[in-house]
Formats: structure tokens, sequence, C-alpha cells
């Protein structure tokens, strides 16, 4: 028999249809305004790049890879997808305060595994997807779907390998979740 | 006549404050679908929760009809828009190595800024990852520097190398994703039979 979900323990979620439809609806709006597509990692990039001219400007001029990012007469956080991502930030934390999630800080894991565990595998696992988007030219949100979205070969091999790789290895790291 | 930016019809001082609210309706529709727990967000690994294949799908084929809808009656230029480009073999290596930092931190940039909002601290240190990943590829970025540039085709669409109308891959995408709606929640049933924490 199913377990009505709403009872006081399990956070309430909007129905991920709706959710859906309403997200591919923001990627027609983004696309319309824009001409762009969502994205996410661009501003992390945007955030390395402004601490490493803030800190080390002689050697960020000279990287090969973020001397693409710096100079000019303004900041490499103002740009859009810094924005868009800030925006990001408020947004969840708006659903959160909305949906009574927003909660003292917390590590959210298996129980099988201990927090430092969780947190060495949330780090490694952010640094192996740092420099995977790199290589991939954006992350889930710009090039896996708004890619697909637009019908870029690029984007649909992210998705299709990005999520083909996670089914292929998930096993090995299945006690982190459950 | 879209995309409206690029045609001058907005004009860019607008463009940050466009993106701020574009940002916060995405963050919202993030968090408020269970995107903000990884432990959800991995469940489409384990079978116990699908809801980022469910919204994924579903939001990557109303997207594509919209925009074929929008390039059909003339409101936007579809010539116009900003197509990803492909570097083939950097990309599947990136992708492969995204794979695995997806399963092991349990986020992907987005949807790790919705749980830091939520008090995360998982998706704060993932964050952090995010930046000393890209920090580390920065600095390494000369080693491999040809190895980016490989495999480019240019900023091609699906149609560009097959030849078949975009249409005809948003159909095909809708069937695809209408079969793997079904599928998947068969096997969630079975999957959550066997345990009793599932939604987080």
């Amino acid at each position: 028999m199913e377990i009505n979900n709403r009872d006081n323990n399990r956070p309430h979620y909007i129905n991920p249809y709706l959710g859906g439809v309403l997200l591919g609806l923001l990627v027609i709006i983004t696309v319309y305004i824009t001409g762009r597509g969502l994205g996410a990692s661009g501003a992390v990039k945007s955030a390395v790049v402004t601490t490493a001219e803030a800190i080390t400007p002689a050697h960020a001029e000279s990287n090969p890879y973020m001397s693409k990012f710096t100079g000019g007469d303004h900041s490499p956080m103002y740009n859009w997808l810094v924005f868009e991502s800030l925006g990001i930030f408020f947004g969840g934390l708006l659903s959160g305060i909305l949906f009574g999630r927003l909660k003292k800080i917390r590590i959210e894991k298996s129980p099988k595994i201990t927090n430092k565990t969780r947190l060495i595998a949330a780090l490694t696992g952010g640094i192996l997807f740092g420099i995977g988007s790199q290589f991939g030219r954006g992350c889930s949100s710009g090039a896996a779907l708004s890619g697909s979205s637009t019908f870029s070969l690029g984007g649909v091999i992210v998705m299709l390998v990005l999520f083909g790789t996670g089914y292929a290895i998930a096993w090995m790291f299945k006690k982190l979740w459950i | 006549m879209g995309p409206l930016i690029p045609n001058g019809v907005i004009t860019g001082d607008w463009d940050f404050v466009i993106a701020l609210i574009i940002g916060i309706i995405f963050g919202f529709l993030l968090e408020s679908s269970g995107f903000s727990s990884s432990r959800n967000i991995v469940g489409v690994f384990y079978g116990y929760n699908f809801v980022v294949l469910r919204v994924f799908f579903t939001a990557v084929i109303v997207a594509m009809v919209g925009l074929l809808y929008f390039d059909y009656f003339g409101w936007l230029d579809l010539d116009k828009i900003f197509i990803l480009p492909t570097y083939l073999t950097p990309m599947i290596v990136g992708s492969v190595i995204m794979g695995f930092g997806f399963v092991l931190g349990g986020f992907c940039p987005g949807t790790s800024y919705t749980a830091i909002a939520i008090g995360k601290l998982d998706a704060l240190v993932f964050t952090v990852g995010l930046f000393i990943g890209i920090f580390i590829f920065s600095e390494t970025f000369p080693l491999f520097q040809d190895f980016y540039y490989s495999g480019y085709l240019g900023n091609v669409t699906l149609t560009d190398v097959t030849g078949i109308p975009a249409a005809w891959f948003a159909f095909a995408f809708t069937i695809i994703a209408l079969a793997s709606f079904w599928i998947t929640m068969v096997i969630e049933k079975r999957v959550r039979k066997n345990i009793t924490e599932y939604k987080f």
C-alpha cells in the first residue's frame, strides 16, 4: 500500500513533471530573450579568474586559459552567468523558505558513512566536476540541458556521456547514498 | 522578433536584471522539485528516486518543441541563437569526469547553489571543490591545451550533422522520454519496496 508522503517527516516537493514543464518554459523564455540558454558552472569560472586576478594579476594575465577572461574595464564577475547564478541561490532560498526546508546547517549522506567521508566525497566530486566542466564547455545546466534543448550536438553528447558514466560507475559509490 | 537582446529589442542595460530574475526562477524550480538534496539527485542512478530524469527530460522536450514552435511562428530566429560548440573528444572526456564528480559529490553546480541556500554543508564543500577544480584546470592548462581544442566540429546542431530536421529529433526524444517515464515508474516502485527512505 502506498504511504502518503506528506507526513511531517517527508519534505514536500512539487510534481516533477510540472517542474519539468516550467523549467522547459524557462529555457524557451531565456533563449527568446537572451539568445542563449541557462548555465551555472561559468559563474565559478568567473570567480576563479577574479580571485586569481586579485591575488596575482600578472600570473592570471599570463595563464593561457584565464587570460581569455581577464583585462578589460570591468571585473570578470560582471557577467550574465554570475548574476544568473546569484539568482539561482536566491531562488533556492525562496523556495526553501516557502516549503520549510531552510534549516540549520547540516550534512546530507547515507547513514552508513561518517560526515567526514561525505565531505571528502563532496570535495572530490566538486573538484572532478569542476575539471570536467571545463573540458565539457559546461555542466548539466549549460551543456546538457540548454545544449540539448537547442539541438546542439555537443549538448546531447554531454548529456548522454555524463549520465551514462554516472550509471556505469554508481555501483562503486552506493554506500555514500543508501 | 527574438532573440530580443541580440536583436536590440531590449537594451543591454537590462541584461543583468533579466539574468537575476531568470536565475531566481531557475533556482526556485530546482529547489522546489527536490534538487537541493544530494540523495534525491543520485536516486536516479540507484533507482529509488527518478526526479532528475522526470524534470530533465520533461524540460528538454518542452523546450525543444517550444523553440521549434517559436521559430515556426516567426517569433524567434533559431539561426541567431547560441549553439554550444562541439569539441568531440574533450567533451566526452570532460563528461566522463563530470559523471564521477556527479556520483561522488551528489550535485552539479546549479543544484549545489540551491542546496547551499537551504543550509547544506556538503553542497558548500562541493562548490568549493568546483572552485578548486577549475583552478587546477587553469593552472595545468598548458599541458593539455591542444587536447582541449581538439575534435572541433563547430557550433553544430544535430540537424547540421545528420541532415535530419530538428522536429524529428524533438519527436524521437519525446517518445524516448515518455517511454522512460513509464519504465522508471515501474523500476522505482520495485526498488522502493526494499527501502524505507527514498525522498529526502
